[in-house]
């Protein structure tokens, strides 16, 4: 035990924990600037100015607003589970950044069920939600959370759905290994992305994605002109900073996995010096997660809300067959080929 | 190490499993149940079977619990107070029925021929269940699958009496 921990394999294993759980937080900060700003432009607004140069400081300000704020718990709230709402949720948000391999070596653990333990995680995460809409005791919270925790299992099903072509392509569920299937390319300029392969199971695996993290288009939960805040509407000060971090982390985990699946991951271009080579590859995937992160802000900045039963008969009547449809005729062509 | 992680979750998942009963909020009962189930988890990857550590979470704690929790909610049910007297005598009766159970249980994992302790060489990889499942225990997982459709249509006559 302790030689383990003296070890060398033990300090790169820390030092690797340590730097993703602070890179991700870092960048989880900086996407509220990044949503804001870029909203802002979309509507000719300038943003955050007032806090540094271009607003840069504004999370770091935000952040210390958040901690000095009154926390207040309604007199009528089941006060155990209120406090434990916000914990819930973004415990399992920040758990799924251990399997998500960041570059070549650059990922904590390379599970051989990575992809199901992503799924497994986030699927407990829905429990902040409703745990946090209930315990709050207030009917504009509860409506949330039943609104909330009913699009999450409806669209939980055609996300896991949406990924089982990749996997019978790829034939496995390492995270690691899903990657280094894509490297390479077709005649010489194509990447072997399973974009290519499976574009319909890319597009449902977004749209599912939009709707399991409740942002705009799919953001019923908190609908703010029907329910004020929806599930968080009680939630103040460092409660409420927990439940927009989890949200935030649950945006960048499915777009990683997007990236991961569809796109390649890491992979991409190689070239200049070998400092360079080692640095790469995690650009190349931030940057891909990147698309994807801008992509969702400009949905925020332009779409109008769906309405409820349109929401639901999406899911079940068109994206759910669409899948398995998907599947059939996958299957049907990795058993032929 | 591994011994102190088993102990640790094992008392979780026996703990949790109590306060199940215990509880008058069924809400509270639903919560530890899926506390239960995640330690049971944990317990299924000190046996290196992963892939139904991760299943047993996705399906029962994630999929499952989340319905009941979900339904709980919707009924908003109130405090289990007045329930409890008309069941009164089955406290009685659990209690050396319960005793009995127990003593089945130790006289049988007594009696057990005791395996020879090997190391553990099938790791429950999603490769070698998914073969065993559809080989060898085609039969009996194809029946599962139909008791499940039958339960479910169950569900529906029972839920909509003229259809």
């Amino acid at each position: 035990m302790i030689e383990y921990v003296t070890s060398a394999d033990f300090l790169l294993m820390m030092a690797k924990i340590v730097g993703i759980f602070g890179g991700v937080m870092g960048a989880l900060a900086y996407l509220t600037w990044l949503e804001r700003k870029l909203m802002a432009r979309v509507q000719m607004r300038p943003g955050p100015t007032r806090v540094g140069p271009f607003g840069l400081l504004q999370p770091i300000a935000d952040g210390l607003k958040f901690l000095f704020k009154e926390d207040v718990i309604p007199t009528n709230a089941n006060k155990f589970l209120f406090v434990l709402a916000p914990i819930v949720a973004l415990i399992p948000a920040l758990l799924s950044f251990s399997v998500i391999p960041f570059g070549p070596r650059l990922q904590v653990t390379d599970l051989s069920v990575g992809l199901l333990f992503i799924f497994a995680i986030t699927s407990l995460g829905v429990y902040g939600i409703v745990l946090g809409g209930w315990a709050s005791n207030s009917k504009y919270p509860l409506m949330g959370a039943m609104r909330s925790s009913a699009q999450m299992i409806s669209y939980e099903l055609s996300l896991t759905l949406s990924v089982v072509g990749v996997l019978m392509i790829a034939n496995t569920l390492s995270l690691g290994e899903l990657v280094t299937a894509q490297q390479g390319t077709w005649f010489g300029f194509i990447p072997r992305w399973n974009i290519f392969l499976q574009p319909v199971a890319f597009v449902i695996y977004v749209v599912s994605a939009i709707a399991e993290t409740n942002r705009l288009p799919f953001d019923l939960a908190e609908s703010e002109q029907e329910l004020v805040a929806g599930w968080h509407t009680e939630y103040s000060s460092m409660k409420f900073a927990m439940f927009m971090l989890a949200e935030y982390a649950n945006m960048v985990t499915v777009s990683a996995l997007a990236t991961i699946l569809f796109l390649g991951g890491w992979t991409g271009p190689m070239f200049g010096p070998e400092w360079l080579q080692m640095v790469l590859p995690t650009v190349w995937f931030v940057g891909k997660i990147s698309v994807f992160i801008f992509f969702y802000v400009l949905l925020r900045s332009t779409f109008p809300r769906f309405r409820y039963d349109q929401l639901m008969r999406f899911s079940w009547k068109v994206l759910l067959p669409l899948a398995l449809a998907n599947i059939l005729i996958t299957s049907l062509i990795v058993a032929l080929s | 190490m591994i011994e102190i992680l088993f102990f640790f979750f094992a008392a979780l998942a026996v703990g949790a499993a109590i306060n199940v009963l215990v509880q008058k909020h069924v809400l509270y009962s639903a919560l530890s149940l899926i506390v239960m189930l995640t330690a049971m988890s944990a317990l299924f990857i000190l046996l290196q079977a992963d892939f139904l550590a991760v299943i047993q979470v996705i399906v029962y704690a994630g999929a499952i619990m989340v319905l009941f929790v979900f339904v709980i909610m919707l009924l908003n049910l109130p405090e289990d107070e007045d329930g409890a007297d008309r069941l009164r005598w089955l406290k009685f009766l659990g209690i050396p029925l319960g005793l009995f159970l127990l003593f089945l249980a130790v006289v049988t994992l007594w009696n057990v021929e005791r395996p020879e302790v090997v190391e553990a060489q099938i790791s429950g990889t999603p490769e070698l269940i998914g073969r065993s499942l559809f080989t060898d225990y085609l039969l009996p997982f194809e029946a599962t699958s139909l008791l499940i459709l039958i339960a479910l249509m169950g569900a529906v006559v029972f839920a909509k009496k003229d259809l």
